[in-house]
């Protein structure tokens, strides 16, 4: 087949999202028990805008005495909201929801400015799904006898959460949404360089006069995290992060009361089918990978390609590629923003570089990057092998390593070879194929013909290292629900 | 006749207390064994003392067993436990016997706790084709998707058995277990392992693939700690597990990130059981397909 010239994007002029909407104060409190308050120790850290490397804000640094504080906070808290009709309680969500609406810009603004990624994710996806999460919880405060898990499912008590930087706001609403509606109080520390979201989270709750200590934010580092985790007072320790910090939380809970569950990382397999659509398939490829520059822990990081369709498939993707908008987040057209710190980008650097040290052959399309700020260009591998670091450990980042396959049952094989096991994608005509397919794969979600959607009746959640646990949907309450058996009630 | 009638005094044949992995009958590979008692300290068995290397035999043999269990239609597990129920109801007076010397009951009392151990393989069996409609469903996303959640179980499950309940307890935690797909490596409670490893036979002969339960006896902190850092074990229920060995192997799940079933008081496991068991070892894994869209048009009848 002749090789097609590669098309030029076309030329745009810059359209970007207006800052005026948010107003970032130059420096922010903890907050705890319906207050913001500096750190017991005074410490501060700067939060940065990834794409400038602007220093966006100066934000109290939480250490084990303001956890303490917090845990001691949400424990008071805990007595009155629990003993609240859930009715009242779906009333506080639904507040909560309704002002997310109505501050959605200004929230996705501010997001796009603290994590880096494309105004057009945090206004067209991000935003809208952290509404919808509020509402759909808000509704099932008030009808937990009804959701399968026992008359009168009680709650654990005091929620310790810790969240990843990829989805701040959203991640903060998996965890905060399903804790309210069932009756429990939450100490939730974001990550340290994105705080901001939450912060402006904890005035919402604020507007929406949730009592205090009900929702109390930490924003700080790893001790603290690792501080609220071992917290003998914590009842239930939520974590969406890292595997290896995944691990480290599973032996410290060890032992304990603590109800855990674990949203951990993944490396997607996104499986082409010689019948595939291969238009629609490289448009799902490219929204597996590059969406909020594959910083996504289910991204569909392994694409496997039937051999048959890998040269002419590559082609359209190389093509595809070349059409991607890299640059300023807030402009509206942008695809690809930046990376959201220096330490990932150096992670994902040093992955790169080893994929090319140990074979696998490189390619980019032509791609300026900004002089200042966090930036990595779209990537692709081929001639990638199972045995690639490459093809194994999760990069977290715009790189995709694609291998191929022949068979179905070769396609599953390589699938599920990995330590990973949250998603998977794939691409064919055939209905039953499909089927067949998604039964073998072991993965938390599968997508058919489709990638990366999300949804807040939709559980989510992976099998093997990718943790435990599902967020969203009816399955979602059972993470903050005590067991019902007989034999798990003392 | 002037020989005197023996009969009464007849020498009985005991029997040789095996493992049982893969479908078969070992001896432990380190051929070891241990003294079983009664509760009053009257000899019953020597029992095999199964090693490190029993315990990866029989992760082997469990892994190998996944597929062809996992795969099995639902309708068919269910008959294959009922199956197992059945068969246990032939061999009723052998397990009384068993349960009473290991527990130290009387007679009515071992038999009443085999009886509700049959049960309990009836209520189990029951649940393999409606776990599925209890706690799967479709999704109303908010767009052009069909979204469905079905339970999958989560693999190769170690069961630490309870030591006191014997029979009951051991069936109790290893039914749910097998009931969803899963397959197991159980160790057998370490003081009355008699009536688990006449367990195995019952199942041998019950339909039940060779390796969908392995049967190990011994010192449980031995075995248990193996099958908890093993990394092919996808997850441990540790029932029969005290506080300081329970937490030790929680620690050692961590490495692959195992689910973790603690030990949870029981006061009575003759009480119905509820979901929480079933539900302990299965993954939910949720599809999207999406749905296109014949537009606003169409019939409104």
């Amino acid at each position: 087949m002749a090789k097609e010239k590669m098309t030029t994007a076309f030329e745009y002029a810059p359209a970007p999202e207006s800052r005026s909407v948010v107003d970032i104060a130059p420096s922010y409190g903890l907050f705890i028990d319906g207050e913001f308050t500096e750190a017991a120790d005074g410490k501060v850290f700067k939060t940065v805008s990834p794409s400038t490397e602007e220093v966006l804000s100066e934000v109290a640094r939480a250490g084990a005495e303001d956890v303490e504080r917090a845990v001691k906070a949400a424990r008071k808290a805990f007595e009155k909201w629990s003993a609240l009709p859930g009715s009242e309680r779906a009333k506080y969500l639904f507040r909560i929801a309704r002002i997310i609406q109505e501050r959605s810009r200004e929230l996705a603004v501010l997001e796009t400015l603290d994590n880096g990624k494309p105004i057009k994710e945090t206004r067209d996806a991000d935003l809208p799904l952290v509404a919808a999460h509020f509402f759909y919880y808000a509704g099932w405060a008030d009808k937990l006898d009804h959701a399968g898990f026992g008359a009168n499912p009680r709650p654990l008590g005091v929620a310790g959460q810790v969240i990843p930087w990829n989805f701040p706001l959203l991640m903060l609403a998996w965890k905060i949404a399903p804790a309210l509606a069932t009756g429990n109080t939450v100490v939730l520390k974001p990550a340290e360089t994105t705080p901001l979201s939450a912060l402006f989270f904890a005035d919402i709750c604020r507007q929406a006069g949730l009592p205090k200590g009900v929702v109390n934010i930490l924003p700080g580092y790893g001790d603290a995290g690792a501080a609220l985790v071992a917290h003998p007072d914590v009842d239930k320790v939520a974590f969406t992060g890292s595997t290896a910090v995944g691990k480290e939380i599973a032996r410290t809970v060890a032992g304990t009361r603590k109800k855990v569950t674990l949203e951990l990382g993944g490396k997607g397999a996104n499986i082409v089918f010689d019948d595939a659509p291969i238009d629609q398939a490289v448009e799902g490829i490219v929204t597996g990978i590059f969406f909020n520059q594959g910083q996504v822990c289910c991204a569909g990081s392994r694409l496997l390609v039937q051999e048959s369709i890998h040269d002419e498939l590559l082609d359209s993707l190389k093509r595809r590629l070349s059409t991607l908008r890299l640059g300023d987040p807030l402009d509206k057209n942008t695809d690809i923003g930046a990376i959201n710190s220096a330490e990932q980008l150096a992670r994902i650097t040093t992955l790169a570089d080893q994929g090319e040290a140990e074979g696998a052959e490189r390619w980019s399309p032509a791609c300026e990057l900004p002089s200042s700020g966090y930036w990595f260009a779209p990537t692709l591998f081929t001639n990638v092998t199972q045995a690639h670091t490459i093809a194994r450990d999760e990069i977290f980042g715009p790189v995709l390593s694609v291998l191929t396959f022949r068979t179905p049952d070769e396609a599953v094989a390589k699938a599920n070879n990995t330590q990973y096991g949250l998603s998977a994608g794939i691409w064919t005509e055939k209905g039953s194929r499909i089927l067949a397919v998604a039964g073998k794969l072991r993965a938390g979600v599968v997508w058919s013909n489709t990638f990366n959607k999300f949804d807040p009746t939709s559980p989510f959640g992976g099998y093997k290292e990718s943790g435990f646990g599902r967020e969203g949907g009816r399955h979602g309450l059972e993470a903050y629900l005590a067991p019902s058996s007989p034999e798990g009630k003392r | 006749m002037s020989t005197v009638d023996r009969t009464n005094e007849r020498l009985t044949v005991f029997k040789t207390y095996k493992l049982y992995v893969g479908g078969k009958f070992p001896r432990s590979e380190s051929g070891r064994v241990y003294e079983v008692t009664d509760s009053k300290g009257k000899w019953l068995a020597n029992a095999p003392q199964a090693s490190r290397k029993d315990a990866r035999d029989a992760v082997v043999a469990a892994r190998k067993a996944f597929g062809g269990w996992s795969g099995a239609t639902a309708y068919n597990r269910g008959q294959v436990l009922y199956r197992v129920a059945e068969m246990l109801e032939g061999r009723r007076d052998q397990f009384v016997r068993e349960v009473a010397d290991a527990e130290g009951l009387g007679k009515s009392k071992a038999a009443a706790v085999v009886d509700a151990t049959v049960d309990r393989w009836v209520w189990y069996a029951g649940w393999t084709d409606k776990i599925a409609q209890v706690v799967g469903g479709g999704n109303p996303v908010a767009g052009p998707f069909f979204n469905l959640s079905t339970p999958e179980p989560t693999g190769v499950v170690a069961v630490v058995a309870p030591q006191e309940s014997s029979f009951l307890g051991l069936v109790s935690v290893v039914a749910p277990v097998i009931a969803t797909g899963n397959t197991a490596v159980v160790v057998a409670s370490e003081k009355a392992p008699l009536p688990a490893l006449s367990l195995a036979e019952v199942l041998a002969t019950s339909d039940v693939p060779g390796g969908v339960v392995n049967v190990l006896s011994g010192r449980t902190a031995e075995i248990a700690a193996p099958l908890a850092a093993h990394q092919d074990v996808n997850a441990i229920d540790l029932a029969g597990a005290d506080e300081v060995l329970a937490k030790e192997l929680e620690i050692a799940a961590a490495d692959n990130l195992k689910r973790v079933l603690r030990p949870q008081p029981v006061d009575d496991w003759t009480a119905t059981p509820g979901l929480d068991r079933l539900t302990a070892f299965l993954e939910t894994k949720t599809v999207w397909h999406p749905t296109g869209s014949l537009g606003a048009s169409g019939s409104s009848y």
